[in-house]
């Protein structure tokens, strides 16, 4: 192994009784917990069930869209399937699910803390969750919504029979948890560094977990708002967006919007950070430009503001909006773009290893390409003009988030499980689950974009006949989708009891998470942390990776 | 008088300096503003964006708020910043006797703030203010004025309830000498509290003395 990577003397599992799983035990100790690592861990919990949820209606859907005519579901209840996939999806499952699980877990160990800035509130911002959560099952329960993730007026406020105010209530308290954990991680990234971990030391993770809280922090009061006023007009009949008293529909359109575009870059950005380690990790290469991957990022949360017209093309907004909008959301794919060419350059000459991790991770790239590039169609007017409204978009924003960020978020529970758990997966069920998310995922989507392009509009139950093929390939694929989405969950949960016990650095990976051992001890680390030295030092900087002496690939980890 | 003795002065958890730990409920906090002005800005957004598009009916509307009650307010809420910053340094300078004191007087200007206010959205329903059937006014857009109105100064209300509790707390806590004078909460309070009259001052010029130049 190069000697660029320190090695410090740490025993690989904590003494008994310090590992934060075991240190105390019972139902309240979790419950309670003030530990950002089981405070992870309860997210975990939380959001895996609101997977399901929303992947149950995910299921609903496809099994309608099988056959063009209506047979499982009416026209009332697949605008509530999908409106109640949306909503979970989006608030309650990919908004906070690499943040909080991943995040909450890493951000402390990677820049040396002992737990974030306020470990009180974190918990508290778990319960907000969870009520806003038990408030958006309830509006499932009720009978659901009929308006789309979306809540576009008028028809949220004065047409929509559904349980409006209650999935808006569900949204608005969620965004208090978003934002407390925001606050948080803001402030234990400015304030809680270890001695030596400069800024630009900061492993790249760290750097989008930064972005994104900032994003969170700017945009998800605007939502609040933006909900707040509707819950008024629905409510209270106070008029607002009601066209018929001097309201405009098309202003909640743009203060949604405002919120929802960098809103996907909340769901995004995260993942560019795991993407960078896994990439370094398994190419064993410092990562290519790292200033650059940050000015990246930081780009991208800011310029992220100023696009959120592209979803209005055809609103009726004046044609130099328009042009302008379009304008910034080409500017806005440049840093997106960087990023891939750095993850490519990165892995350029190095040695490249295809373990779960990083099959997940070159998914990600490839699947995110797509997804940006038919972004830049879609933020063509003339294009766009053709294919709004279509399942072009549904293909467009599926490949980013769910090709890209949910890839990102299997390929860092992979990566990561040794340390979350003290345990390794078993590398070859995780290989195959790996490619068959990738190849379930490409059948799944990528007949959306055909039928998109031919015209298939989005959100209808019943089609015409022509479509159909299409309709059943996407069908099946998401069988092989789900399938690779459920296999993982069962050799995750197999390893907890019969999986090899994992030494601290099974990856022979840089960053301070594995300077300690695995499981970490409640404090994280037995002595304080120094940094001397930038972060991935796979290798000496001015020599390329170790060709020669190459370690042997063992792909259960590194075994002491 | 040394609090350095007292329970919550000591380190907690993931600190390493009292100092670090202190800086971190200020900064927090101001993050957390920047929360809060984007939750606002949203709405003055739309404010701005109908009173360009309305603008006679706006004018027409907002002469029909209570100045009289708006300004009282206002001077009382000004006077409150006052008292609360005098807290806020006394605590740092730990002048037990004065904080107590400034605390109090900032909890009555604030329940002052909302007695008037009470007195004044009563008058509004009974001028039938209230949008909806019966609404006073015949311009097509004085509702949304109204709509806005209502809105605005209520969120503010809200607001000025949370911070009325936090300060409470607060001045029990430091009253039974339960929080050391030199936690960070006094100033973390203070900054929330002037917050929330910064966006009076932004309320009563757009609601109260638009239309009347
Ligand atoms: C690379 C830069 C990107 C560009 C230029 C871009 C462009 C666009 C455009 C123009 C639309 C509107 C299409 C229409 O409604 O007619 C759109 C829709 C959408 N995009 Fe992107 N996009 C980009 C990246 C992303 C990312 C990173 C995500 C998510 C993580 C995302 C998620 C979405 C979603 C959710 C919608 C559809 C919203 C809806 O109508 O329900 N996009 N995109
Ligand atoms: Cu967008």
């Amino acid at each position: 192994m190069s000697e660029a990577l320190v090695q410090r003397d740490i025993p690989d599992a904590p003494a008994p009784g310090e590992s934060y799983l075991t240190a105390e035990t019972g139902l309240a100790s979790w419950l309670l917990t003030t530990d950002h690592k089981r405070i992870a861990l309860l997210y975990m919990a939380a959001i895996t069930i609101f997977f399901f949820l929303g992947g149950a209606a995910a299921v609903a859907m496809r099994i309608e869209l099988f056959t063009p005519q209506a047979d499982l579901l009416s026209d009332d209840a697949y605008n509530r399937a999908f409106t109640f996939h949306g909503v979970v999806m989006v608030w309650f499952f990919l908004l906070p699910s690499i943040p909080n699980i991943l995040g909450n877990f890493l951000l402390p160990l990677m820049i040396g803390a002992k737990d974030l800035a306020f470990p009180r509130l974190n918990l508290l911002s778990w319960y907000i969750f969870i009520i806003a959560g038990t408030l958006a099952i309830y509006t499932l329960l009720a009978g659901g919504v009929d308006t789309g993730w979306t809540f576009y007026t008028p028809l949220s406020t004065a047409f929509a029979n559904g349980h409006v105010l209650a999935a808006a209530g569900a949204v608005f308290i969620a965004g208090f948890s978003t934002i407390a954990t925001a606050v948080n991680f803001i402030t234990t990234v400015h304030l809680l560094r270890a001695p030596g971990m400069r800024w630009f030391r900061l492993p790249l993770f760290v750097w989008a977990i930064y972005a994104t809280s900032i994003v969170m922090v700017l945009a998800t009061p605007v939502l609040a708002m933006v909900l707040l006023l509707i819950f008024a007009e629905r409510a209270f009949d106070i008029p607002i967006f009601d066209p018929l008293r001097g309201g405009d529909p098309i202003l909640f359109q743009h203060l949604f919007w405002f919120y929802s575009h960098p809103a996907v870059y909340i769901m995004v950005l995260p993942s560019f950070g795991v993407i960078s380690e896994l990439v370094a990790c398994y190419a064993r290469r410092r990562v290519f430009g790292y200033s650059f991957m940050v000015y990246a990022i930081l780009w991208i949360a800011l310029v992220g503001f100023l696009v959120w017209g592209h979803h209005m093309f055809v609103s009726g907004q004046s044609m130099l909006a328009n042009l302008a909008f379009s304008f910034l959301s080409f500017v806005v794919a440049v840093p997106s773009a960087i990023k891939v060419f750095n993850w490519t350059a990165t892995l350029y000459r190095g040695q490249i290893v295809f373990d779960a991790p990083m099959i997940y991770a070159l998914g990600f790239i490839g699947l995110f390409t797509i997804g940006g590039l038919t972004g830049l169609f879609l933020a063509s007017i003339p294009v766009d003009v053709h294919v709004t409204d279509t399942y072009f978009v549904v293909a467009h924003f599926h490949y980013i988030m769910v090709g890209g960020a949910v890839s990102a978020l299997y390929g860092g529970l992979a990566f990561w499980w040794p340390k979350i758990t003290g345990r390794l997966y078993p590398e070859g069920w995780a290989r195959f689950g790996a490619v068959m998310m990738f190849f379930g995922f490409s059948f799944t989507f990528f007949p959306m974009f055909v039928m998109g392009f031919l015209g298939m509009p989005r959100r209808y139950h019943v089609y015409v006949p022509e479509f159909q093929v299409w309709h059943v390939l996407a069908s099946a694929g998401a069988v092989v989708l789900a399938a690779a989405y459920l296999l993982p969950m069962g050799y995750f949960a197999w390893s907890l009891v019969w999986g090899r016990r994992a030494p601290a650095n099974p990856w022979e990976a840089t960053g301070l998470e594995w300077q300690t051992a695995s499981p970490p001890p409640v404090e994280n680390f037995v002595t304080p942390p120094v940094v001397t030295q930038a972060p991935y030092g796979y290798h000496p900087e001015d020599a390329g990776p170790p060709a020669l002496d190459r370690a042997a690939h063992r792909p259960q980890g590194h075994q002491p | 008088m040394s609090d350095a003795a007292m329970p919550g002065a000591a380190l907690r958890k993931p600190w390493r300096s009292l100092r670090r730990q202190r800086e971190a409920a200020g900064f927090g906090l101001w993050v957390f503003l920047g929360s809060e002005v984007m939750f606002f800005a949203c709405a003055l957004t739309g404010y701005a964006v109908y009173r360009t598009l309305w603008s006679e009916d706006f004018a027409a509307a907002a002469r029909e708020t209570n100045v009289v009650y708006g300004t009282l307010n206002t001077a009382i809420l000004l006077t409150s910043s006052l008292t609360m910053a005098a807290a806020a340094e006394g605590a740092r300078a730990g002048l037990r006797r004065l904080t107590l004191a400034c605390l109090a007087a900032t909890i009555a200007f604030g329940l002052a703030f909302l007695v008037v206010k009470g007195f004044e959205y009563r008058e509004d329903i009974e001028k039938h203010l209230v949008p909806g059937p019966g609404f006073a006014l015949e311009a097509a857009a004085a509702q949304v004025f109204f709509a806005f109105y209502w809105l605005l100064t209520g969120v503010h209300a809200l607001h000025m309830s949370i911070g009325l509790g936090v300060t409470g707390t607060l001045l029990w806590q430091a009253w039974r000498r339960r929080r050391p004078l030199r936690s960070p909460a006094f100033e973390a309070a203070g900054l929330y509290w002037h917050f929330v009259d910064i966006v009076w001052i932004f309320l009563y010029p757009l609601l109260y003395l638009a239309g009347r130049s």
